[in-house]
């Protein structure tokens, strides 16, 4: 169509627009349902969003970190038999790159702690003070007492929960059972020097640190570990970090990124990205019902008026584009006021929806009781692209139709 | 009244399409609502179960506190007489008694810590499913035998099979050392990876004499035939544990609090859902009749002018609407009737499903439950917006003066 035989871009918009609200009430309905539809596209995204992200986010501190160098059967079977050699110089200078935002290197075995009190089956840490923050050990877990302070700290730091199960106290002494390789019982007393919260309530109960080389002396263990953990910038992409770290694997070791590591969480992520776009389809399938069914009342509102216009020389192509341009503007408006809404409402709870009525619930997920809506550009982009791209298509039946009146039969039409 | 219905029914065929297409939007609705339902219902019924069943029974007798905090001297006295009480008055309920602790089990190449559970040989099997899971060996037989049966992840990092023997090394309720040499009988495989890595079970006696309990035990478990019978069956046990000093009977939720709140998370976020779907159907209800009654304000006119009341019209279009509506329900039910059925038979399941499935203690497939309240439970909310929606376009009616009315086009 050449746009000679048309009316001029601004006319047409305006015909359009006035054609908008030649029924107010009925464009205003439309209106409210694209926003309320565009607003539970994108609000419940973003909870959504927020609540995988963090549950990913935790559940990599946890791990910890992005990329784990481990012994090769060591994922399969975590006992001391399967540790590795500390890192080689050529690991060590992998792990000096700019893709590292920070590492460490932990010895990581089943033990039984006791009290006079009680027992219970953990898992020991030896770890290295200053790499446990670099990785994101936060010190504010901290409730009472210290942390470590070097890897030859013999100081024992355990869950406030353990403590209470346990029924000791900060500085009070307690035993730890574990084994050596050559599978001789190794155990030693420890004086419980500080006490953390962890995010999620059951793994206070399960781990427990002290300095690595404690752990190594301990179990006769001395230069061998039983992984390392490094992160990066973004747990999104880790591609260059593994590539980087993998690089330095002479070939007796295994590198792998957290999706992997623990495929719940890399399931959970692709899971959620399927699951957004099947929620703002269903949204919008809903809304369709009613945008079509608004445009064919036009439609039928108007055919003697289409006729006249046919009659007065307006091509078909012009009248399809006539109708189309109403819908287009009718979906720009509501997106906008969808969008506006979203985010008005979102705002507000980016400090955290407390959702701690649920919280034992949501700890079977692995989710902690504090939700973070997370807007993310991309799932904003996406539901307007869905929206005004598939609104665009199911307006074309109803455009065409009136297209394809004849002058004569639609004039005399009553 | 017949008269006003096929008034009704002849008015919403004037406009064939828009009909049609607003009761698509119901249809559409109704037919995800009823797939979804049945698919929450059905996998809220397996959850449980399946946790239920599992170990923990539907209600448990322990101490006071117990639940908790678990320790091991917070035990009850002359548990297995008590059992023996509860299962002479109580012929419904599949009673085992039970005591657990902690021990660091060592093979002859590994040690772990792990929970030890002291099981009735003779009762378990009734109480919980796991006896049943056993896929290795046999499950414990002799009341004080020394016998274990484990984890088949438990079996794999001990490097250990049937016949093999573990060391056990814990404290006693009094304090004391507590050891014991015991024979692999046994390996189950339960599906939940962290009971099969740190869960075994001895038998009970066995277990009161390696962990110098005396008669004490931790919990009498009950495992019932349905979820329904809880309540009168909690009642009764109360009844005959009263004379007990400070044990308590406790039902699934206070068991497992996670899981009641997962079930309330999940329907709280799941009805946030539903709800916007209905709001858009309501919307597109609302556009239609009231575009219908605006088309119509000529003809209204005169019928008021002929003499029949605002009233009775706004009557002719909530029962227009209702109509409407009832289509949408009949055949939204019908379909989803059908969706719901047929993966009822052959299962549903998504990718990455089974994964999180299993934290929840479920099959990688879900079977959605084909109930009258899964089915009509959305589709009657869906029908009961549809009606509020229509108010606004019949109350517009008392307004009309006829008249004016009679003048427009």
């Amino acid at each position: 169509m050449t746009t000679g035989q048309h009316l001029p871009v601004a006319a047409m918009s305006r015909l359009a627009w006035r054609n908008l609200w030649r029924n107010h009430r009925r464009t205003l309905i439309m209106l409210l349902a694209i926003a309320v539809g565009v607003w539970a596209m994108i609000f419940m995204t973003a909870l959504m969003r927020g609540m995988v992200d963090q549950m990913i986010e935790d559940g990599i501190d946890m791990l910890p970190g992005m990329v784990q160098v481990h012994h090769p059967d060591y994922l399969d079977d975590p006992s001391i038999e399967n540790s590795m050699p500390e890192p080689a110089p050529k690991l060590l200078q992998a792990l000096a790159s700019p893709e590292v935002k920070g590492w460490t290197s932990r010895v990581r075995v089943p033990a039984m702690i006791s009290s006079e009190r009680d027992s219970r089956g953990v898992t020991l840490l030896g770890v290295n003070p200053q790499g446990e923050y670099a990785l994101g050990f936060n010190p504010d877990s901290l409730v009472e007492g210290r942390f470590l302070e070097s890897p030859d700290d013999t100081g024992l730091v355990i869950g406030r929960k353990l403590l209470e199960r346990l029924e000791t106290d900060l500085g009070k002494r307690v035993v730890v059972m574990s084994q050596d390789p050559e599978n001789n019982v190794a155990d030693r007393g420890f004086r419980i020097v500080g006490v953390y919260e962890a995010k999620l309530a059951s793994l206070e109960e399960v781990y427990i640190y002290t300095g690595l080389k404690t752990v190594q002396g301990l179990l006769g263990l001395e230069g061998m570990i039983s992984e390392v953990s490094v992160t990066g910038e973004d747990y999104r992409d880790v591609d260059a970090l593994l590539a980087r770290i993998g690089g330095a694997n002479d070939g007796t070791l295994e590198v792998l990124p957290w999706m992997e590591i623990d495929s719940y969480l890399g399931i959970m992520m692709g899971v959620m990205d399927g699951f957004v776009l099947v929620w703002i389809i269903v949204i919008f399938l809903a809304l369709s019902f009613g945008l079509v069914n608004t445009l064919m009342m036009a439609v039928f509102e108007r055919i003697r008026e289409i006729g006249l216009m046919q009659a007065l020389g307006m091509k078909p192509s012009a009248i399809m584009y006539l109708f189309l341009l109403e819908s287009l503007m009718l979906l720009a408006l509501g997106l906008l006021l969808g969008n506006l809404l979203a985010i008005a409402s979102i705002r507000p709870l980016e400090g955290g929806l407390d959702i701690s009525a649920v919280a034992e619930g949501m700890e079977m997920m692995g989710v902690s009781s504090v939700l973070y809506p997370a807007l993310k550009l991309r799932d904003l982009l996406l539901a307007n692209v869905v929206v005004i791209v598939l609104g665009v298509l199911t307006s074309l039946l109803p455009a065409w139709r009136a297209s394809q009146y004849r002058p004569v039969e639609a004039i005399a039409k009553t | 009244m017949t008269l006003s219905l096929r008034l009704a029914w002849r008015n919403l065929w004037r406009h064939k399409r828009r009909t049609w297409l607003t009761a698509s939007a119901m249809i559409f609705s109704n037919v995800l609502l009823v797939f979804l339902i049945s698919l929450q219902y059905g996998s809220y019924e397996m959850m449980i179960n399946n946790t239920l069943q599992t170990f923990s029974g539907h209600i448990q007798v322990q101490k006071a506190g117990y639940q908790k905090n678990p320790k091991f001297r917070n035990s009850i006295a002359g548990v297995q007489p008590l059992a023996d009480k509860l299962r002479a008055a109580m012929p419904e309920a599949r009673i085992a008694a039970r005591a657990a602790g902690f021990a660091l089990a060592s093979s002859e190449q590994r040690s772990i810590g792990i929970q030890v559970i002291g099981v009735e040989p003779a009762f378990e099997p009734g109480a919980s499913t796991l006896p049943g899971l056993v896929l290795e060996g046999r499950f414990l037989q002799g009341e004080n035998a020394a016998e274990i049966v484990i984890g088949s992840l438990m079996a794999r990092n001990l490097k250990v099979t049937t016949g093999d023997e573990l060391t056990l090394l814990g404290s006693g309720l009094d304090g004391s050392f507590a050891a014991g040499v015991v024979t692999v009988v046994g390996i189950f495989d339960s599906g939940t990876s962290e009971m099969d890595r740190s869960f075994a079970e001895v038998p009970l006696d066995y277990f009161q004499e390696v962990f110098a309990m005396g008669d004490h035990g931790h919990s009498i478990a009950l495992a019932l035939d349905s979820i329904d019978f809880v309540d009168i069956e909690l009642a009764k046990a109360e009844a005959l544990v009263s004379g007990q000093n400070g044990v308590v009977v406790i039902d699934w939720i206070e068991l497992h609090p996670g899981l009641k709140q997962a079930i309330q998370a999940d329907m709280s976020s799941a009805w946030l859902m539903y709800g916007v779907l209905i709001i858009l159907v309501a919307f597109s209800v609302l556009n239609t009749q009231l575009m219908s009654v605006l088309e119509r304000t000529h003809e209204f006119g005169v019928i008021t002018a002929l003499g029949i009341k605002p009233r009775k019209l706004a009557a002719l279009v909530m029962l227009e609407t209702a109509l409407m509506a009832l289509i949408g329900l009949s055949i939204g039910v019908f379909l989803g009737w059908l969706v719901a059925l047929y993966f009822n038979t052959v299962g549903f399941a998504y990718p990455g499903m089974a994964e999180v499935a299993e934290r929840f203690n479920l099959p990688g497939k879900m079977y959605p439950t084909v109930s009258l309240i899964s089915l009509l439970l959305g589709p009657a909310v869906v029908f009961l917006f549809c009606l509020i929606a229509s108010v606004y376009p019949a109350v517009r009616l008392f307004r009309l003066r006829p008249v004016d009315a009679m003048r427009a086009v």
